[in-house]
């Protein structure tokens, strides 16, 4: 009998540890799956080794900065003076040792480690306090509407000196008391970038007046999308190209006293879309997958993309020999409906021992002159400055390589000014993806509209279990 | 038995507590404590809302009530079973064709080695990217609908991701290309374990090598294959890596390839902890069962057996 019970009990400890070690086990893949999360990792584990090395060279004190690819360090790098490059992720600006810790985005790894970082920050060591960090507009009041963040004015910046920025730049960093917690140095109002050989092929023309008749509103838009899926082009690359034109011009939050409620704009997208797939003119796939950036390529056979100014020079292939934007082949007109994509802001952690150092490259990057009209020449970003916009804008001199030398600021100045955020929310970017995956199973035939539509709602309650629909 | 003889049993089997307690520790430590948390934590609302924590609030079995009623639970464990049934069958029988080729001496196969190397390379790489390698290649502009496009065999790219059967078929696939190698060493080491004194008797008697796998091979290796069975089923109502990177951790199309792990996933962008511990919870329950079913199955057959 004790012989029984004992068997019993080992194999019951058996059974348990198999399904306590394969969870063990599936948790430690879960980090490794998302991949992004390891080499998060590693930067952290870098940074504190880097710390030991600067300290000894003799700096005071150490700037963290959190963000999720080179785009801002790179400014930093190419603009900031005083900055001195030490290796890929580490600088110096005088005295001070500068650390980039370095997360992709994807799978959310970015905010994770944010998160969490911010959240222990009152018992991480001065040097490794996180004293800087970047948000995107989807997210943006997440980290704002906190005490996590420093209000500008306490960092020492007047409204004199950002009264030239767009804005709709400061209204995404405002929290819910009106203190602007945030400042961005670029404006992403969007425009429609098209193939100008495919224009050329089809319309006869590659004049962006002329392509704009075409695309002028989404009954125009499907009816150029026959045409051109005649001539053997996709309209656009995937139906969520369109997304945020649609999703931009909501006349309503995404939650609504706790609900969750589909804009009828957002409808739209989805009816329009539906048809373009169901005739064959687009496809399904995620924006940055490999199937959506063929289209970068004159193979790809994609006639536009929808995108801000970062897009163009930034996301397009253009340093690929044989890409469109390699050989600047591509246009830009205004599209059926304005829109504005991303952009990045600079938020100060509380408790930061660098406020003057924060509220130096703040400056310098998002309100001087000089050194944003330096960032347009370069690297074609179109800035959060409104006077330098309009004054490049009337440069006969100055073009994009990537568009061909047109010079389309004019058009994102009109853009920008037209850009209406009044309808963000907390939750913008859970929901948008959730839509996005959601809808593409309706695209793609398997589900009706409804069961998409309860599959996104169910997806949006496991993120956030505090809504309802 | 008188009293001197059993003392010194005692006294050995206070050795044997003794290197007992390494096991016991770590046991403790690291499984029966986060168990029992689990266990625990499912029982509370407890989740963070953006950088705001909500909770934990006591609320009884109503995260289990909420997972139950959904129903959608059920849906994850037909999807799991399904792709752990569609890669295991393969695999058994792949194994132990191989199994019984490598073992059987008559056969003499040459480079035995570097066959039992290969076929276990797959399980060396890591399960995502292979997983992602998989990804690549069935892309809907990927080389595999390249290649069928280009020999005429499809008129149009197929798009793998997007069809039910497709999906769950690249999972199974992929499950069984890893799996195969270890299966087939370890199905190895048990035929190799079998008398082969057995094996010349049967050939005296005329008997012929299906004869021989049928009546010899199989019934002997019993206990290995079910010992395969319980830690491959096991393993399959985990499966999480291969179909998340797969699917891009949406389970698509529709949620017919998510598995019971990708959903306890889902619940980990909240940090839900009550509704994450309450899953487990079920996990555990469900594979408990099952592993008794098999337990159970393997009693019975020994008792006719002998």
């Amino acid at each position: 009998m004790k012989r029984k019970w004992l068997a019993l009990g080992l194999s019951a400890v058996m059974v348990s540890g198999l399904a306590a070690c394969g969870g063990g086990a599936a948790s430690s893949t879960a980090p490794a799956a998302e991949s992004t999360k390891a080499e998060s990792t590693a930067p952290a584990a870098e940074s504190t080794k880097a710390e030991s090395t600067a300290a000894a060279e003799g700096t005071t004190s150490t700037l963290n900065i959190y963000c999720w690819n080179e785009e801002f360090k790179t400014r930093l790098e190419d603009h900031y003076p005083g900055y001195e490059k030490i290796d890929a992720t580490h600088g110096k600006i005088g005295d001070v040792a500068v650390n980039f810790n370095i997360t992709p985005n994807t799978d959310n790894a970015y905010q994770n480690n944010l998160d969490e970082t911010l959240l222990n920050m009152d018992s991480a060591a001065a040097d490794s306090k996180i004293d800087m960090f970047l948000v995107e507009a989807d997210y943006a009041l997440k980290y704002v509407d906190t005490d996590y963040t420093m209000n500008v004015k306490d960092l020492g910046i007047t409204d004199e000196d950002i009264s030239k920025q767009y804005k709709y730049t400061q209204d995404i960093v405002t929290d819910s008391n009106g203190n602007l917690k945030g400042l961005s140095w670029q404006g992403c109002p969007g425009v429609l970038i098209y193939n100008r050989e495919a224009a050329k092929e089809v319309f006869g023309s590659d004049d962006p007046a002329t392509v704009q008749e075409y695309v002028k509103d989404w009954d125009t838009f499907a009816k150029t999308a026959d045409t051109l899926k005649e001539k053997g082009y996709n309209i656009l690359s995937s139906v969520n190209d369109s997304y945020r034109v649609f999703s931009n011009n909501v006349s309503g939050k995404w939650v609504q006293d706790g609900k969750i409620v589909v804009d009828p704009a957002l409808v739209n997208w989805v009816d329009n879309s539906k048809a373009l797939v169901e005739k064959e003119e687009t496809g399904t796939h995620a924006l940055w997958s490999d199937d959506w950036s063929k289209g970068f390529y004159p193979d790809g056979k994609v006639f536009c993309y929808f995108g801000p100014a970062w897009m163009i020079d930034f996301s397009m292939a253009a340093d690929t020999e044989g890409s469109i934007a390699n050989a600047g082949g591509w246009g830009a007109t205004v599209g059926p409906q304005g829109f504005f994509w991303g952009g990045t802001w600079i938020c100060a952690a509380k408790d930061t021992d660098n406020a003057d150092l924060i509220k130096d490259i703040m400056l310098k990057l998002t309100c001087d002159d000089e050194v944003m009209k330096e960032i347009v020449t370069k690297d074609n970003d179109f800035v959060n400055n409104k006077p330098v916009m309009e004054a490049m804008a009337k440069d006969e001199s100055y073009g994009d390589a990537v568009l061909g030398g047109q010079n389309a600021l004019a058009m994102f100045c009109e853009g920008a000014d037209k850009i209406d955020l009044s309808n963000l929310s907390n939750y913008d970017q859970g929901c948008n993806e959730e839509f996005q995956n959601a809808m593409k199973n309706y695209f793609e035939g398997g589900m009706s509209y409804e069961e998409a539509l309860n599959l996104f709602y169910k997806a949006v309650v496991e993120k956030y279990p505090e809504l309802s629909y | 038995m008188n009293k001197v003889k059993r003392g010194k049993v005692v006294s050995y089997n206070r050795w044997g507590y003794i290197f007992l307690i390494p096991f016991v520790v770590v046991y403790v430590v690291f499984q029966l404590i986060p168990l029992c948390s689990t266990v625990y934590n499912s029982f509370f609302e407890n989740y963070r809302s953006g950088l705001t924590q909500i909770g934990p609030n006591f609320v009884g079995l109503g995260n289990y009530q909420k997972l139950l009623s959904d129903g959608d639970i059920w849906q994850y464990l037909k999807n799991t079973m399904i792709m752990w049934v569609m890669g295991f069958v393969p695999q058994i029988v792949v194994s132990l064709l191989l199994g019984a080729w490598f073992s059987d001496p008559s056969l003499r196969l040459k480079g035995q080695r570097f066959f039992k190397t290969v076929i276990y390379l797959p399980n060396l790489i890591m399960a995502s990217a292979f997983s992602m390698l998989f990804f690549t290649l069935f892309a809907d502009t990927g080389p595999v609908n390249s290649i069928l496009l280009q020999t005429g065999v499809i008129s149009k790219a197929y798009k793998f991701m997007s069809h039910i059967w497709s999906t769950r078929t690249l999972v199974a696939f992929m499950n069984f290309i890893m799996w195969f190698g270890n299966t087939t060493i370890l199905l190895m080491a048990g035929m190799m374990g079998i008398d082969t004194s057995l094996y010349e008797a049967a050939q005296v008697d005329g008997a012929t090598a299906t004869q021989i796998f049928y009546k010899i091979t199989l019934p002997l290796l019993r206990p290995i294959l079910i010992y395969v069975m319980v830690t491959s089923l096991i393993g399959g109502l985990q499966m999480f890596d291969v179909p998340q990177i797969l699917t891009n951790g949406t389970g698509d199309p529709g949620r017919t390839s998510m598995t019971l792990i990708m959903f306890l996933n889902k619940h980990l962008f909240s940090k839900n902890y009550g509704m994450g511990g309450a899953l487990s919870v079920l996990l555990f329950i469900i594979t408990g069962v099952l592993s008794l079913i098999v337990f159970r199955m393997s009693g019975d057959n020994n008792k006719d057996g002998r």
